[in-house]
């Protein structure tokens, strides 16, 4: 794992600053400032109801900001729907992940962005295209990419979203808590992947509340606590309990936020 | 989308293929054995597809042959096919609805509507035959563009909406027509369709133009995917499969092609009914349009999970729109060519047993209740196997409450066969 370019100051993929977001007199997001760096895994952690899917919502275009900025590449750029969102390169791959159980491996990786020779379906090239992805993934669970999703396990469903989000030419990926309902080999599995994704450069995005899932594939570690960024850390410089500290009371020694008092208010 | 999201990300240098998994799936299976063995795990999952409509099929086949020596005759088999057409197509409009998970309990009654003003058209009107029948398509689709905005701006469940079309479209053809009375339909193209046959030599002719594209197909496909090192089939299965298409085919065309009259010294009767190349087009185009298209893969898709259809930049709307247009569109040709068998429209036309006929044939052929399963041949298969119990029945000499209990029967024990096995399907994840 390596944190230089952090400890260097490269330039953030993606970053917001400053960004509020109220649902009705509910307040849900203080002055967020985020950042998403190319070839590291950042962990987004906090409580329940700290904020962290209406921040990926707001990232992938599906909550508009009440005030705040948005850069990609360190420039501003203005997104308003999710179609935007796309278009920069960023795929988020939702908890309940939301495949076709009718569908093949191989359709739901394409599904929306066919790949057609005039009218008709090009089935072979996306089938060529899509046991390609797979493979430089070392995707090694799958017994063919024609079988259907209905009959895979939950990592390898995981899996398949995930590499659907590679298929095309992502350059972030969020994911929401990927591994919540996976057992011991498909939690490694996915926690794979996902440093794989990173050390192909891309910049990704991981929602866990396990910490040692957190611990293991994570660069560094943006904790919420209420809404307010306790801290924005590389994960080298803290320990388990000092994160579960940043989580519960928003601070821990010397991280984390000054009055946590006024971020209650 | 932008452009650069439609294309393929770089493979950054990952493990090779030969490391991968990937290279043993270059097909599922070698041998037609395991084929074979393939196909039974599937049924054992549930995945049962018009498996139960063959065996239903030849049940049905067995009985009629064994009580009644009339039933197997080239006269008798080939007024079931034409009995059979304008089920099967209504059937294979309602695969569409049926697909997404929803029903059009109008669909009946959109063909005797439709019907109508094709009728009329031609008898009031004096119009050219095919511009009659535009106009009863055009009746058609209005109707589905109505049922499908409907559903999917008001969100009324399609039961409801539908259920209303089915009272309020009897009254198109009760008030055109008037109660008691009835519209001759003897236009000679259009009730040519029922009456006449294409001539034996273009028949053939037609017939081994079939049988040699699907095998050119069939072949050209499994040797690209060979080739490429894709997924596909075994060589001996695919000549199975060709083998049996073409028997089917050919074996039909043999049979129709029999001079069937009552008086074969006097008259020659022979050649495949004009319904059955008109049914045969329609499969043709909406299987392509199902299995190779956008369009028909995104049908699937908003059947098999909407919110992830729609996650994926569908327009789940328009897809439910197009689905009803579609359906009642076939009811519209379906009706049609019931008029054409009967030679005549009446205010009663589609509002009897030819929905649930249709439903019951989609269902029986393999095509879900649930969603996010079905096939344009689905409608074909069951389409003769409803077909077959009143044909059946009827030369029995049994009285008609026998036919309606029967075939509700045999309704109940296709929407049983489907539930059941979709249960087997979310346990063994087929
Ligand atoms: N659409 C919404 N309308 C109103 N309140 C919302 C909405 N979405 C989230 N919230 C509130 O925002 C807070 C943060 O929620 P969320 O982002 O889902 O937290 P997390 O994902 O960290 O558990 C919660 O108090 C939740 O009730
Ligand atoms: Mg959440």
């Amino acid at each position: 794992m390596t944190n230089a370019n952090v400890e260097a100051g490269a330039q953030p993929l993606l970053e917001l600053r400053g960004v509020n977001k109220s649902f009705g007199v509910v307040h849900v997001l203080h002055d967020v400032d985020f950042a998403v760096y190319p070839g590291q895994v950042t962990a987004l952690v906090g409580d329940n109801g700290a904020g962290k899917s209406t921040l990926v919502k707001v990232i992938a275009g599906i909550y508009g900001r009440d005030s705040g900025e948005y850069l990609f590449e360190g420039a501003p750029v203005h997104v308003s729907n999710p179609r935007d969102v796309a278009a920069l390169g960023v795929e988020v791959v939702y908890q309940d992940l939301a495949l076709c159980d009718n569908l093949d491996i191989v359709q739901n990786m394409f599904l929306g962005r066919e790949t057609r020779k005039g009218l008709v379906l090009d089935d072979m090239s996306m089938e060529d295209r899509a046991r390609e992805t797979l493979a430089s993934l070392s995707v090694r669970t799958v017994k063919s990419v024609r079988q259907s999703v209905a009959s895979l396990s939950g990592g390898q469903r995981q899996t398949v979203a995930i590499a659907k989000a590679v298929l095309w030419n992502s350059r972030i990926v969020l994911l929401d808590e990927p591994t919540a309902a996976l057992g011991v080999a498909q939690t490694r599995q996915v926690l794979d992947l996902v440093r794989r994704l990173a050390d192909r450069g891309l910049g990704v995005v991981l929602i866990s509340h396990n910490m040692n899932d957190v611990f293991e594939v994570a660069d560094r570690i943006t904790a919420l606590y209420l809404g307010q960024v306790a801290a924005d850390v590389p994960v080298s410089s803290v320990t388990h309990n000092q994160v579960v500290e940043l989580i519960t009371a928003g601070r821990s020694g010397d991280l984390g936020i000054r009055d946590v008092a006024a971020a209650t208010i | 989308m932008s452009t650069q999201s439609t294309s393929p990300a770089p493979y950054a240098p990952g493990p090779s293929l030969p490391e991968s998994d990937f290279t043993g799936d270059g097909h599922s299976a070698a041998t037609i054995g395991d084929a074979a063995r393939d196909y039974v795990n599937r049924l054992r999952g549930g995945d049962m597809g018009s498996l139960p409509a063959l065996l239903g099929l030849a049940v049905l086949f067995t009985v009629f042959a064994l009580s009644h020596d009339k039933f197997l005759t080239t006269y008798n088999l080939t007024n079931l096919v034409i009995q059979s057409a304008s089920i099967i197509v209504l059937a294979m409009g309602l695969v569409f609805v049926l697909l997404l998970g929803e029903i059009d309990l109008s669909a009946g009654v959109a063909g005797g509507a439709s019907a109508t003003i094709t009728a009329l058209a031609i008898i009031d009107h004096g119009w050219v035959w095919w511009a009659a029948v535009v106009a009863g398509l055009a009746i058609g689709v209005l109707i589905g563009l109505t049922i499908g905005s409907l559903v999917s701006f008001l969100g009324i469940p399609s039961f409801v909406v539908t259920l209303a079309f089915f009272l309020a479209l009897q009254a198109v053809p009760l008030k055109l027509i008037g109660a008691g009375g009835s519209l001759r339909f003897n236009n000679e193209v259009l009730r040519g369709l029922s009456i006449k046959n294409v001539p034996v030599t273009a028949g053939w002719i037609a017939a081994v133009v079939l049988v040699v594209g699907f095998a050119g197909l069939s072949l050209w496909q499994h040797r690209s995917r060979m080739a490429k090192g894709l997924v596909h089939k075994p060589t001996a299965l695919v000549a199975v499969q060709i083998a049996v298409f073409s028997g089917v085919v050919l074996g039909l065309t043999f049979m129709l092609s029999q001079n069937r009259a009552v008086n074969p010294e006097i008259f020659n009767i022979s050649g495949i009914p004009w319904v059955a190349p008109v049914v045969i087009a329609l499969l043709l185009f909406w299987t392509f349009v199902l299995t190779r298209t956008r369009f028909g893969r995104h049908l699937y898709a908003v059947g098999g999970n909407a919110e992830a259809a729609r996650r994926a930049g569908i327009n789940v709307t328009r897809m439910k729109i197009a689905a009803f247009v579609i359906c009642s569109g076939m009811a519209a040709v379906s009706g049609i060519l019931a008029a054409s068998y009967t030679g005549k429209v009446s205010p009663g036309s589609g509002g009897g047993n030819e929905l649930l006929y249709a439903v019951g044939a989609a269902v029986i052929g393999g095509t879900s209740l649930f969603g996010g399963r079905g096939r344009a041949i689905d409608a074909v298969i069951g389409g003769l196997v409803i077909a077959t119990i009143p044909n059946g029945l009827g030369l029995l000499d049994q009285a008609s409450y026998i036919n309606f209990i029967v075939t509700g029967g045999v309704l109940l024990l296709a929407a049983s066969v489907d539930a059941v096995s979709r249960r087997r399907r979310s346990a063994s994840g087929v």
